[in-house]
């Protein structure tokens, strides 16, 4: 009877074992594993975390698309897409290493804590060994984060925060997308051209990190130019009807707006400001004019008409080496097979993410390890070319992608549903590039590499 | 002073769509007593009626055309809406271009289907149970809603422009002796005001002036006597939420060439909406106009820079804040009567 089960006994036991299994397992490990998530069979999981609920789960399906059609590349199927045309010939079709590459999907639900919270369930529980995808900057950050705990690669899919590989840049996270400061930098020059050096800015800016680093990059680039900033106004992210934002603007003497929205904001408020006769509005003797710093396909498809003529800048465009020739060697052959398997052709974000894919996996071919630190290491300093963008460089000062910006604008006689920006010029990679410890982008630290061993 | 009338027409049209949803929602608070969280549905289908309607008459039929070709290299298919094909270019596109108006004529009978369906089907159910329990239902087929419109139209707004001839905007400003350009405000704006208080003031006229009407108000009133005097209430009150529906439903098609409509607008609009009703006093219609167009005309003036510079962030609180200074001084709300939602 001595063995018998107490009350106190039950009790510590149990606390024991509850604290145990408390710890989260990507803190724990086994003491035999080199770096988390070490794939170990014959094959390799990879997580892709994108909003697939949300406002910007539109971005989240083509996001979808170009990772499927990576892995299917990867994995030997279809025509192979960007591998034909990457300038690194490490990729044989053969999976990453000679491993099967499989994938498991998480939904950000463009919300931090859900983002981070699929991303930890594929990583602790479907053993990926590298996240990438999602659609706003702020989930970014949260998800960066999170991997760099977890000692796992982050791979950003679409954001444009300065913030990213600035203030919240961590050393296992990379971004192949452009930013904030680049986009004014590129745009800037193309807006004197189009409107003059002599212009009166009022800007309409969504409150959150990526609207203020958006403001911040092209105040500063347009005051440059000469134009003056009559004012700035932070609106809701939540906001539907920017009508009562917009009226001021008719009568503050500004002779242009600057939306500083994305997604649905951005759809909402240029129709308000059409609405309101804003662009057949003369003021200080010259046309009032509309300029959106940032936007994509899918935002001109939900703006309509109104989008015709507004200039703006993108990562990438489909039919970049059509019209702007060889340099954007890749988007022929990358709109191609994602043309052919889905019918449509792909976004920004779509291209985005199957870069990123393609970049970690030849990093893991050339390091010959999963890794982590080896991968970064392999991505830091990285120069590679044929993925669309032209010569490109993964700086490692702060792990984000240099390459030209394409500046845009909504197209006056679009031929379909498909064709509604056209490309305007594209800026070369010198005119956007910027110190590692620019004043934007201060105030963060890379940190040592994790690789959760 | 140009600013204050600006903000005072921003208002109008922002409140009339709080008017009309709250319209619907107080009157199935007071004859049914049910708390519908899917009101703002309603208003979302309805404008994905006008989008639905203007998918419709611009259904095409295909043809290749050999000489050119696509991002592919496939020949190009051009897209002809069979209404061009029917009653030729001018009228053709005429009808596409008045697509929301003509939705107005699709969205009654669907909006009462669905109403009576939803009354029918699932929420006469909840008539006798708690508020809590109706709020968690009527979220939950808010939320399905939702989510069946984002799977066949896709998380993104979709443009439903109004007709070419109410685009653009018209000077009030010059009307009333300020100079041009100062006090501008879209046609279509101005129609969804008329229409709204035309919406507004058929429903009090049906209430006021039908036998109908009423019985619904008697029912309003104390719902057992009714009952007792031999009247079948119950097949009033679905025929009152399919009317609510009907409103909401209406509110939304007109709503539509405003703000591109994404699935999300009917939940953007509950929230406020629910703010109006009570702050307009629960179960009355007249406090609910009321409330709806003064919430919408202090947004706006609350997002003006003059009062943002004073009070920032204050665009984002004003509801709320108003409701509270309201219900603090006048706890049943503007119009609100004794008893109701006192039990």
């Amino acid at each position: 009877m001595s063995n018998r089960l107490t009350r106190r006994g039950v009790l510590r036991t149990g606390a024991v074992a509850g604290a145990g299994l408390a710890v989260p397992t990507i803190f724990t490990g086994s003491s035999a594993r080199a770096y988390t998530n070490e794939p170990t069979g014959s094959s390799v999981t990879l997580g892709f975390n994108v909003p697939q609920t949300g406002p910007y789960a539109d971005e989240g399906a083509d996001e979808l698309r170009a990772f499927e059609l990576a892995v299917e590349h990867l994995n030997g199927g279809g025509d192979g897409g960007m591998m034909q045309t990457f300038s690194e010939k490490n990729l044989k079709g053969n999976g990453i290493l000679g491993k099967e590459v499989k994938f498991v999907t998480g939904d950000t639900q463009t919300k931090s804590d859900a983002a981070r919270a699929s991303a930890k369930s594929m990583i602790e529980k479907d053993g990926a060994v590298m996240i990438s995808g999602g659609s706003s900057s702020g989930v970014a950050v949260a998800v960066q984060g999170l991997c760099q705990e977890a000692g796992v690669i982050f791979m950003a899919g679409l954001t444009h925060s300065n913030d990213t590989t600035g203030k919240d840049k961590k050393a296992n996270g990379f971004r192949h997308f452009f930013n904030a400061y680049m986009s004014a930098a590129a745009l800037a020059p193309v807006l004197e051209k189009m409107y003059g050096a002599d212009r009166k800015a009022y800007h309409l800016t969504a409150d959150y990190t990526w609207g203020w680093t958006q403001q911040e990059s092209i105040q500063a680039a347009t005051e440059a130019l000469g134009w003056e900033t009559v004012n700035n106004v932070l609106t809701p992210l939540a906001q539907t009807d920017f009508s009562s934002y917009i009226a001021p603007v008719l009568n503050s003497g500004a002779d242009v707006l600057v939306l500083n929205h994305y997604g649905g904001n951005m759809v909402n408020s240029l129709t308000n400001a059409v609405q309101f006769g804003l662009r057949d509005k003369q003021v200080n003797g010259k046309n009032f004019e509309i300029v959106v710093p940032l936007y994509s396909e899918l935002m001109a498809r939900g703006a309509g008409e109104n989008i015709k003529g507004i200039p703006g800048s993108q990562n990438w465009d489909w039919k970049l080496e059509n019209q702007m020739g060889d340099r954007y060697t890749g988007t022929n052959a990358f709109v191609q097979s994602f043309g052919e398997k889905y019918g449509f052709p792909p976004s920004q974000a779509a291209h985005t993410c199957y870069a990123q894919t393609l970049l970690y996996a030849d990093a893991v071919e050339r390091a010959g390890s999963f890794d982590p630190c080896a991968v970064a290491e392999a991505l830091e300093d990285f120069e590679f070319d044929g993925l669309g963008n032209g010569p490109t460089l993964y700086r490692a000062a702060d792990h984000q992608c240099f390459k030209d910006v394409v500046v845009v604008r909504g197209k006056e006689n679009p031929e379909n549903e498909f064709d509604l920006v056209e490309i305007v010029e594209v800026t070369p990679r010198e005119q956007v590039e910027y110190a590692a410890d620019h004043p934007m982008f201060a105030g963060g630290n890379l940190g040592a590499c994790n690789s959760g061993a | 002073m140009d600013a204050i009338i600006l903000q005072i027409l921003n208002g109008l049209d922002k409140g009339s769509a709080y008017a009309l949803i709250a319209l619907g929602l107080t009157l199935i608070f007071g004859t049914l007593g049910v708390v519908n969280f899917a009101h703002g549905a309603l208003f979302m289908i309805g404008a994905f009626i006008a989008v639905s309607v203007q998918k419709l008459l611009s259904l095409s039929y295909v043809t290749l055309d050999e000489t050119r070709t696509d991002f592919l290299g496939n020949p190009v298919k051009v897209e002809t809406p069979y209404v061009v094909e029917w009653f030729g270019p001018e009228v053709g596109a005429t009808i596409i271009d008045w697509s929301v108006p003509i939705a107005i004529l699709f969205a009654i009978p669907i909006m009462a289907l669905v109403g009576y369906v939803m009354e029918r089907g699932l929420i006469k159910h909840f008539y006798k149970r708690p508020h809590a329990d109706q709020i968690l239902v009527t979220f939950g087929l808010a939320i399905v809603l939702q989510e069946i419109i984002k799977h066949y139209y896709g998380a993104n707004p979709i443009q439903t422009p109004a007709p070419d001839a109410l685009q653009g905007s018209f000077d009030f400003g010059v009307l009333i002796g300020f100079d041009p350009n100062v006090i501008i405000y879209p046609y279509w704006r101005m129609v969804y005001f008329a229409f709204a208080a035309l919406l507004i003031g058929s429903v009090f006229a049906f209430l006021q002036f039908t036998t109908f009407g009423m019985v619904v108000r008697a029912g309003m009133a104390d719902r057992e006597t009714v009952g007792l005097l031999g009247i079948n209430i119950d097949k009033r009150f679905t025929f009152t939420f399919a009317m609510a529906a009907v409103v909401a439903g209406l509110a939304g098609v007109m709503y539509a060439p405003i703000n591109s409509p994404n699935y999300h607008m009917g939940m953007d609009f509950l929230v406020l909406s629910f703010v109006v009703v009570v702050v307009g006093g629960m179960g009355s219609l007249p406090g609910a106009v009321a409330a709806g167009f003064l919430l919408g005309i202090l947004e706006s003036f609350a997002s003006m820079n003059e009062i943002k510079s004073i009070l920032p962030g204050i665009d984002q609180i004003i509801i709320y804040l108003v409701a509270i200074i309201i219900l603090l001084a006048r706890p049943r709300g503007l119009l609100g009567r004794k008893g109701v939602m006192e039990e």
